[in-house]
């Protein structure tokens, strides 16, 4: 599965998000949307611009903070047939949905015997940089990765942020819709008609022999960079964003493994019980003992984020850290390589100026 | 909130029968599920509704078919106050295919989607805000139907509660809250708990009108859910009942528990002298009420027949339904 390129306009991830939006409520009077700030002038960031206006305040509303209960009004409107997006300005405000999400919206369908279905979107960002720190700045995903009944999806680019948020809107189940904030402004070609992107279904981003990448969300842009930095010295990476995170295309990481035998799994998240070591765990499972698959996984370090930039800058993976591991698998550890540091910066990070 | 309370006498020999018929039909249920209960054939812990039937009788004696019904783990008198099938909701205790779940549920959970009755949750106040999210389904959908949640006093003491009250009444949403008050969450009172017992107050500052029945009777609580209901259908916003009641027996499970110490059998006998089920009884006719007692013991016998004799689920049942298709 590529992008496509010729001839589609390029969009941005976060108005491909609106427009993503804007086509299933056309299309469908059941959809609605609301959460805290959705109809206010900055519009979350500017992805529910003009929807207010164009749909009316019945489809477009801001709620109480209380989400615990608009998770839960969320779910009962969707029990009754209607398909709402709820949003949040934050990943991390989502453990204040955690009860309604984990203990109704994931099991309703089963324990009620199949005679319900909760279609249902919930949108967060993740943040990063500019001072957002421990309580603005995680990536819960694999929190949810972990209860059946979820689906979780991490689109990383502005093409794939449209089709998913289709899908999503379309899917008879809660959806977990993970969006990191430093990929709004981040532009591929974006068909203007509404399309899907399939769940379950990785994308291979670059083909590789030598080491398989399995990257989450604004990671498969860090590791991209990482890529790049490497072929210009012999290594090729296959990098593989799986896009959802459940369902998940364990099969295309591991036919890929099986051919690089290295696999290096790099989330936007904590390592510890999170989505690479899921994604590890099985492809070895799958692997057996005898495919000597050699493995690593990167992820944010073993603490808490803090807001200072020079602590901040240690906090996650970057093109750098992620090629040089990549670097040490295929040449040794007593290879010494440093790539270039102006070129391991990306635009995207160093072109953000706030504000979330 | 001004309101008439109508005694037996605004209602018809007809009502009195039907109401009769709907709580002797809940107690008798409950009484047979204790009684079978040792034997181990229900595989699902059971929150007995006896002693509290008056409250979803009352209220859903108002109700229509396309009205919507929510209640939490001890939610048996409502489901089958709202007319949802008995057979299934016996073959669900019983762990069978043909559970009103399908066998995934239990008895904390029965669902009846054609009845509407909406399902019910086992964390405790968790299922309030789903039962708003019905009403907020029908009102834009300019429905007249409204939604009936029923909780117990423990619910009242989790935040979502209050959340749910203050989206109601923002977006004056057609649903009824009912308190299902019968100081206990669990084994433990109220005055352990509740710094005031001063609940429909603090309803109201929510913009609800709220109001209490403390004796638990039905034609009370019949009336004043008749208000709030009346008031719903025609665009007016949420309301809020609360009735003290008293559980008979223990917590989760078949037994009386007047020996573990917390509570005490003179608080029971208050409340059975005061028994909405012995008391409409006594307003019908003889005949006619010996003819319905036999009625539903037959169809209680036939309901744990239909129990005995249904199929286990497929293992395969195990997988499905896990995502929706």
């Amino acid at each position: 599965m590529s992008l496509p390129t010729d001839g589609v306009r390029p969009l941005k991830y976060v108005d491909a998000l609106r427009e993503a939006v804007e086509q299933e409520m056309e299309r469908d009077p059941d959809v609605f949307l609301f959460g805290l700030d959705v109809d206010d002038h900055k519009a979350i960031q500017g992805s529910t611009q003009g929807l207010l206006a164009k749909f009316g305040a019945e489809r477009v509303f801001t709620t109480p903070l209380s989400e615990d209960a608009m998770t839960g009004v969320a779910i009962g409107a969707a029990m009754a047939g209607m398909r709402p997006i709820h949003v949040h300005i934050r990943n991390d405000f989502l453990m204040l949905c955690m009860n309604q999400l984990v203990n109704i919206a994931a099991k309703a369908h089963y324990m009620y015997g199949g005679s319900v279905k909760v279609p249902m979107v919930v949108r967060s960002m993740i943040g990063k940089s500019w001072g957002q720190g421990a309580q603005h700045s995680q990536a819960l995903h694999s929190m949810f990765m972990h209860v059946p009944g979820l689906k979780v999806v991490a689109p990383s680019n502005a093409h794939d942020a449209k089709g998913c948020m289709i899908t999503a809107v379309r899917d008879n189940n809660p959806v977990i819709f993970v969006e990191h904030r430093l990929l709004y402004s981040t532009e591929s070609a974006v068909p203007e008609e509404p399309y899907t992107v399939e769940f379950g279904r990785a994308r291979l981003c670059s083909r590789g022999d030598d080491v398989t990448v399995v990257a989450v969300s604004n990671m498969v842009i860090e590791c991209l960079r990482a890529q790049e930095l490497l072929s210009e010295i012999g290594i090729h990476a296959e990098v593989i964003d799986p896009i959802s995170l459940v369902p998940l295309d364990i099969e295309t990481i591991h036919a890929s493994a099986m051919r690089t035998r290295r696999l290096v799994v790099v989330d936007n998240a904590w390592t510890c019980c999170g989505a690479s070591a899921e994604i590890v765990a099985r492809v070895l499972e799958m692997a057996g003992p005898r495919a000597g698959i050699e493995v690593r996984r990167m992820g944010f370090e073993t603490t808490t984020c803090p807001p200072s930039p020079w602590l901040e800058a240690h906090f996650y993976p970057n093109p750098s850290t992620v090629a040089k591991t990549i670097h040490s698998m295929v040449r040794g550890t007593d290879a010494e390589w440093e790539p270039d540091p102006d070129r391991v910066r990306l635009a995207y990070q160093v072109q953000f100026n706030g504000p979330f | 909130m001004d309101v008439a309370i109508s005694s037996a006498d605004t209602l018809d020999g007809t009502d009195i029968q039907r109401i009769y018929r709907s709580l002797r039909r809940i107690r008798r249920i409950e009484e047979e599920v204790a009684r079978v209960y040792p034997t181990d054939r229900i595989k699902s812990p059971v929150h007995l509704s006896i002693g509290q039937e008056a409250i979803s009788v009352g209220v859903i004696d108002l109700l229509g078919a396309e009205d919507v019904v929510g209640g939490s783990y001890r939610g048996h008198a409502a489901y089958l106050a709202k007319g949802a099938s008995l057979p299934a909701m016996v073959a669900e205790m019983y762990g069978k295919a043909t559970g009103c779940n399908a066998g995934k549920g239990g008895s904390m959970h029965l669902i009846a989607a054609a009845q509407n009755v909406i399902g019910a949750s086992a964390v405790v106040g968790t299922h309030i805000p789903v039962a708003c999210g019905h009403a907020l389904a029908l009102k834009r959908r300019r429905s007249s139907a409204v939604v009936a949640v029923f909780f117990g006093d423990g619910a009242v003491e989790e935040g979502v509660f209050y959340e749910s009250l203050n989206f109601a009444s923002l977006h004056k949403l057609p649903v009824l809250f009912i308190c299902e008050n019968n100081g206990f969450a669990i084994h433990e009172p109220l005055a352990k708990r509740w710094a005031t017992d001063r609940l429909c107050e603090r309803v109201a500052t929510f913009g609800i009108p709220a109001e209490r029945v403390a004796d638990g009777d039905v034609f009370k609580i019949r009336s004043l859910a008749g208000k709030f209901i009346a008031d719903m259908r025609a665009g007016g916003g949420p309301g809020f009942l609360e009735c003290l009641t008293y559980r008979w027996r223990e917590h989760v499970g078949p037994s009386e528990d007047y020996d573990a110490g917390y509570r005490q059998r003179s608080d029971l006998e208050k409340w059975i002298a005061n028994d909405q089920v012995a008391r409409l009884g006594g307003m019908v006719d003889g005949t006619v009420r010996a003819q319905i007692d036999t009625e539903i013991e037959q169809e209680i016998s036939a309901a744990f027949a239909f129990a005995e004799s249904s199929p286990i689920p497929e293992t395969k049942e195990l997988y499905t339904h896990v995502f929706a298709d």
